[in-house]
């Protein structure tokens, strides 16, 4: 029963499934090399940005200094009321906002409906960098209160670095995905990937990518900004 | 397989509208007073965030076990990581109340400049 199983060639489910990808000789995984590819890169980058958190708990933990409370330094005042958190929010619901439009990208590329591909990825560049723009309003603000690497006047020291790190490399994620997805787009409406046999599982890899910068933001909201 | 993942449009729908609800009760606990409640549902509505878009949108359900393993297992090894830092975070708070004492900072109140 079983050599009927391994000559039929499908692909058995379960842990067994595990034993054949890796024993079999064949490719491991069953996708296409971009996206195994793309897969791993994530991997490594989720120990990067875990390797910042973690060093943003620690030190948060050890400092006898008290920790400014996100809640009020990321406060903005709007129509005359103090409202905790709100560009935070705003950020938050913008980045969600491109995740959505990203998956649909994805999906219409698969379709092949290019025209759609192309300006929902461009739509999700926008947000993309709407994102960063406001980061970059955030930074200012805080900047100008007087939050330094080394130094604010609301606490703990370890604030500020935490802050410039884990929300800069973020940042830098958000803008090389933009340029990245940009050019994906630019790409699929102009025919690029039809004289490659119409294959657009890059799009898929593109919003692997994308989709990964929002879920570092939602551990970066829940840690940073909420904890 | 040979044809990528395909899904019904209605799926990326409901997810996306669940992300909203879930982000809009992430930001509703910052409302509530600190304690072991809002810490449990900090991380439980971060916990269904990040599942549905590393499921879902990133369709990792779909895909076979294999990848699944090879991806979602290595991050487990961050929760030792997680644990040692935390000891050693409050070894070294420990360590400077014993030296140096405890803090006599005044922080400033934000947003009143």
């Amino acid at each position: 029963m079983s050599e009927a199983v391994l000559d039929s060639g499908v692909e058995a489910p379960g842990t067994k499934g595990v034993i054949d990808d890796f024993s079999r000789d064949k490719q491991v995984f069953g996708v296409p090399w971009g996206k195994a590819m793309m897969w791993i890169f994530l991997l490594s980058d989720t120990f990067i940005f875990s390797c910042f958190l973690v060093g943003y708990m620690s030190v948060r933990i050890a400092t006898t200094d008290p920790w400014p409370n996100p809640s009020e330094v990321f406060g903005l005042e709007a129509f005359g009321v103090q409202v905790p958190l709100l560009l935070i929010a705003i950020m938050t619901f913008i980045l969600i906002t491109s995740s959505g439009t990203m998956a649909l990208a994805v999906n219409m590329g698969y379709r092949k409906a290019r025209n759609k591909t192309f300006w929902l990825m461009v739509a999700t560049a926008v947000l993309g960098a709407s994102f960063v723009g406001m980061q970059a309003f955030e930074w200012s603000k805080l900047i100008a209160e007087g939050v330094r690497p080394w130094e604010n006047p609301f606490g703990a020291a370890q604030f500020g670095s935490s802050f410039f790190m884990i929300t800069g490399f973020h940042g830098m994620h958000v803008s090389a995905g933009v340029i990245y997805l940009l050019v994906i787009a630019f790409r699929v409406k102009n025919g690029f990937y039809e004289k490659r046999g119409g294959n657009y599982e890059i799009v898929e890899i593109t919003g692997l990518y994308w989709h990964f910068v929002d879920l570092v933001w939602v551990f970066i909201f829940a840690f940073f900004y909420l904890w | 397989m040979a044809e990528g993942q395909q899904h019904p449009l209605k799926i990326y729908w409901i997810m996306w509208g669940a992300l909203f609800v879930l982000s809009g009760f992430s930001y509703a606990t910052d409302f509530m007073d600190d304690g072991a409640l809002r810490t449990f549902l900090i991380l439980l509505f971060m916990m269904m965030k990040a599942g549905g878009i590393v499921l879902i949108f990133m369709h990792m359900g779909w895909e076979r076990l294999a990848l699944k393993l090879a991806i979602l297992g290595p991050p487990v090894a961050i929760l030792v990581l997680i644990w040692l830092m935390s000891l050693e975070g409050g070894y070294i708070e420990d360590t400077r109340v014993e030296y140096y004492g405890e803090s006599t900072m005044e922080p400033e109140t934000p947003g009143h400049h």
